[in-house]
């Protein structure tokens, strides 16, 4: 068995075995560094030339400072090897560089085995359907290039007529592969690691900045799901507080956490049970639905009804809790006015002038100042765009007089400035806002890209007061969740006719996202539904995928087994011509010859006579005149057969 | 490692000889069927498994569901290639097997034919050390070199046909016993002494008159002028002379079992083989007396053959 594994590599495998690699490289160069992709493309290359025309080997001398100089630049460029980006670059720098020393079948074997290893890991980049379709494609090299390694076969004339051979074998895989994609049970939480160990994918921060919340909004994993006792809340009352800041420097605002303090009164009107299921953050804030009138079980309720855990955040965590919707929080500001109408001295004066006009303006009468701030989002030509303008040093001036561009943070910050310069206690809230209601599981699926910034202001006689400015400048944000946002920033292709095309694919997507990727254990658990089974448990799964499995299996071996008998093609022209007598109403009967039957039909159908007549002669001639099988004449008997009318003659 | 492994495998094939490859010889035609098919995965294989294991967990870890879906058609992938592997061999039909000649010792050629209705891609026959890969449409004939020590009937020895088609994941393999056995001719010596002619040969070979006309020929200097046809060359303006049907220029050789007395056995089979060779290479006539059978003069290599092949056989 080792010889096969140590003859060395014809022309077309290794064609493929390079073309394999090439794919792999090109579908990593999204995340690889353009240096890294620019030095492997023409190692690859060159490699590939030398063999194909130079049958030259690469030398151990040039082989090991290659190797060498790939780990130093990855170390120097990213500091470490570990992690995700790292781990890419150097299983892409080594799988290209395993192509020098690519001289046997046994190496193009490990060669394209660990090509699909690092085209799997191509996804956890990037799992949208284009990358899969993408990555799915880049499975064909391989697949040939195993194929080409097989001796004794018959090539194709081309490389390219090599791939679709894959195609075949993927196509038979797909029902076993969707049916341990449905069952496969899913980790409730991760064995090791978090995905992304470098990246501070944690969701919401306890400091808010303009701009600071752009990677988030465009980051599409779950940050919470939440199941309802009752029917969910409308949209527009789907707000997830996580923290209330109070402080603001000029730049940022920032929570401040106070523990043993008692939470603030609150007299609930209506109040809604709900259980969260929370994706990791590691951190220690738990959002619940508006005003949470008790804390879940191991964290607590800070001043400003903030649930808090005791830990971080670091595994899939559940609660449940009540909050109130309908409430007046904190019905007396009491001695801590002052902390809400903190402003630094020295920034944005043209944003504290218009607070003190609209002060001067309303005189009292708070809510008109509310109205007035909002009338101005709303009407002064305010764009929401998750890529804003820079902002300088008085950032709300130059967003409020200047830019009018930004999102949630930008227009929460400016309306709490404005608020505050206006002499109302006013405040930053984040959290999350809108979700996905799963109408299959019943639960609200929560984004990273929910993440949302609102105001609250606190106004006499009602306590904090949710305010939503980003409703005032692009409702769809709040009424159809973030993605419907942001058609703001409009480059070439998303004008016009593109742009109805982009959204329509972008159904795709979602579709995608939503059967694929969001195809989590809590889906998982609720698959049965339909068939009456509430929830079904890791042992149903394994249960149900082993039954499929010997389902899968048997319909494999039915097909590999069966065995098709080569039917004589003069007998199945005569069976054809039965089937037309028979609906003539000249049956065959059992042990009757084909010549008596011929006859006695052409005697039953005297319009057919002579064709049926020749017919029998026809068959008669080719079944017993011919000593080997003859093809010219079976054509003309099968073509005759094909011609004999079946219409009823009309009497 | 190696070696326990084959210790291993030839335990099992003593013990379990329904479980494994052992078969009895049966006649031809072979046609393999899903019986006698049997399927494992390759050291590849089963490291293209660990590999699939490998990505699922990490795919799972991250909750990852389209590096989970690629995975699971990456591994169902390499599930469904078991079903091409034994459909390559699954109908395959070995129809017959000639065999050529051989002397003893030298390999001894053997032309398998193969039929499937299906094409079928990367077969590999291994026989005796000696391994094939083939593809079939139709028909195949592979030409297979087989060993030979020593003179008779030598029985074919298992053929195992295999395949790891088309990924190289999975090995299915059939064996074949096809009952069947090749002659092997017996090795001649290398040298020795030329057959003892009977007295009266040279006698009988002396060129005889009055023999029958056979043609006529242009004059070559030296012909006798007795020869010369002159009637004939009247008509002609060379002369022509009269060629008669000549005996053979070289005697023939009656070959005797019998007259080898002093030497034993295999020794004296192989004196007379390398006497039938020695004859049928100077074209004479040879006959050939055995223990129970007697081969009446002739030549040629349909004579040889027989000649060779009664020796071959003897006990």
């Amino acid at each position: 068995m080792s010889s096969p594994a140590a003859t060395p590599l014809d022309a077309r495998s290794f064609d493929l075995v390079a073309l394999g690699l090439a794919a792999v490289l090109a579908l990593y160069l999204p995340q690889l560094p353009w240096w890294l992709s620019a030095a492997l493309a023409p190692i690859l290359a060159l490699r590939w030339w030398r063999r194909r025309h130079r049958q030259a080997r690469t030398p151990a001398w040039l082989k090991l400072p290659l190797l060498a100089a790939l780990l130093l630049s990855i170390v120097s460029w990213y500091g470490n090897l570990f992690g995700q980006a790292p781990g890419a670059a150097l299983a892409v720098g080594l799988l290209v560089l395993k192509l020098l020393e690519t001289e046997t079948v046994r190496d193009a074997r490990v060669g394209m085995s660990f090509s699909c290893f690092a085209l799997m890991a191509a996804l956890l980049f990037d799992q949208s359907l284009t990358a899969t379709a993408g990555v799915a494609l880049g499975l064909l090299p391989p697949l040939a290039a195993l194929r080409s390694l097989e001796p004794g076969r018959r090539p194709p004339s081309s490389l390219w007529r090599e791939l679709p051979s894959g195609l075949g074998l993927l196509a038979a895989a797909l029902p076993l592969a969707l049916l341990g994609f449905l069952l496969l049970p899913r980790l409730n939480s991760p064995l090791w690691g978090a995905p992304n160990p470098g990246e501070q994918r944690s969701g919401l921060s306890d400091s808010m900045t303009p701009s600071g919340f752009t990677r988030l909004l465009v980051d599409d994993s779950p940050a919470l799901r939440v199941g309802f006792d009752g029917p969910p809340p409308p949209p527009e009352q789907r707000y997830f507080r996580a923290y209330v800041m109070d402080r603001y420097d000029g730049s940022s605002w920032t929570y401040r956490d106070v523990a043993n303090q008692s939470p603030v009164p609150v007299e609930a009107g209506q109040t809604v049970r709900y259980h969260i299921s929370l994706e990791p953050t590691r951190q220690r804030v738990l959002p619940t639905l508006d005003v949470p009138l008790a804390a879940p079980p191991d964290a607590s309720l800070r001043r400003d009804r903030v649930a808090m855990a005791d830990k971080p955040v670091t595994a899939l965590r559940d609660y449940s809790l009540e909050s109130a919707v309908r409430y007046r929080l904190e019905p007396q500001l009491g001695p801590h006015r002052a902390r809400w109408l903190q402003l630094p001295s020295g920034f944005n004066p043209r944003t504290l002038a218009l607070g003190h006009a609209w002060r001067q303006r309303h005189g009292g009468d708070d809510a008109a100042i509310v109205q007035a701030a909002l009338a101005l989002f709303h009407d002064g030509g305010f764009r929401y765009t998750l890529a804003p303008a820079e902002l300088g040093r008085d950032a709300m001036d130059d967003f409020l007089f200047d830019t009018h561009e930004g999102f949630c943070e930008h227009y929460s910050s400016a309306f709490t400035v404005l608020m505050r310069a206006a002499g109302i206690p006013a405040r930053v809230v984040t959290g999350y806002q809108g979700g996905y209601w799963n109408a299959l599981g019943r639960y609200l699926l929560v984004r990273n890209s929910d993440a949302h910034a609102w105001s609250e202001v606190w106004l006499a006689g009602r306590g904090w007061v949710r305010v939503d400015p980003t409703a005032a400048v692009r409702p769809q944000r709040i009424s159809q969740g973030a993605a419907a946002a942001v058609p703001g920033q409009l480059p070439w292709y998303q004008s016009g006719w593109l742009q109805a095309v982009r959204n329509r694919w972008d159904i795709v997507n979602r579709w995608w996202n939503l059967s694929v990727n969001g195809f989590d254990a809590l889906r998982q658990r609720g698959l049965l539904k339909p068939f009456g089974i509430r929830d079904t448990d890791a042992s149903t799964l394994a249960l149900l995928l082993a039954a499929g499995c010997v389902l899968c299996m048997a319909g494999g071996l039915a097909w590999v087994w069966r065995r098709r008998e080569p039917e004589d093609a003069a007998r199945a022209a005569l069976r054809r011509l039965e089937r037309k007598l028979a609906r003539l109403g000249v049956a065959r009967h059992a042990g009757e010859g084909p010549r008596d039957y011929l006859q006695r039909a052409a005697h039953a159908l005297p319009a057919h006579h002579d064709r049926l007549i020749e017919l029998m002669h026809h068959y008669l001639e080719l079944r017993y005149a011919h000593p080997g099988p003859v093809t010219g004449p079976v054509r003309a008997l099968q073509r005759a057969v094909r011609d004999f009318p079946v219409v009823r003659v009309v009497k | 490692m190696r070696a326990a492994l084959r210790r291993l495998a030839q335990f099992a094939e003593r013990r379990l000889p329904a479980l494994t490859r052992l078969r009895r010889p049966e006649p031809l035609p072979i046609e393999l069927g899903r019986r006698r098919i049997y399927i494992v995965p390759t050291a590849f294989g089963l490291g293209f498994g660990v590999l699939l294991l490998v990505m699922l967990v990490g795919a799972l870890n991250y909750a990852n569901n389209a590096a989970l879906l690629l995975t699971c058609m990456l591994g169902s992938a390499a599930v469904a290639s078991m079903l091409p592997a034994f459909r390559t061999l699954d109908g395959l039909r070995l129809r017959g097997i000639r065999a050529g000649h051989a002397l003893a010792g030298e390999p001894l050629e053997l032309v398998l034919d193969f039929a499937a209705q299906r094409p079928r891609e990367s077969v590999r026959l291994d026989c005796a050390g000696e391994s094939l890969a083939f593809a079939l449409q139709g028909t195949a004939e592979l030409r297979l070199r087989l060993a030979t020590s020593r003179r008779g009937w030598q029985p074919l020895p298992r053929l195992k046909l295999w395949s790891t088609w088309p990924l190289g994941l999975f090995r299915a393999w059939s064996w074949l016993h096809p009952q069947q056995s090749v002659l092997v001719w017996p090795r001649p010596e290398t040298a020795g002494p030329p057959p003892v002619l009977p007295g009266d040969a040279r006698e009988r070979l002396r060129p005889q008159a009055g023999e029958e006309l056979a043609a006529l020929r242009d004059y070559r200097r030296g012909d006798a002028p007795r020869h010369i046809a002159w009637k004939a060359s009247a008509r002609h303006h060379d002369l022509l002379v009269k060629d008669f049907d000549r005996p053979e220029p070289r005697e023939s050789w009656r070959l005797d079992w019998q007259a080898l007395r002093a030497l034993e056995r295999e020794a004296r089979i192989a004196r007379l083989a390398r006497w039938l060779g020695e004859a049928e290479a100077q074209g004479r006539r040879y006959s050939l007396q055995l223990p129970d059978e007697r081969i009446d003069t002739g030549s040629g290599p349909a004579h040889y053959a027989r000649c060779m092949s009664a020796l071959a056989v003897l006990p």
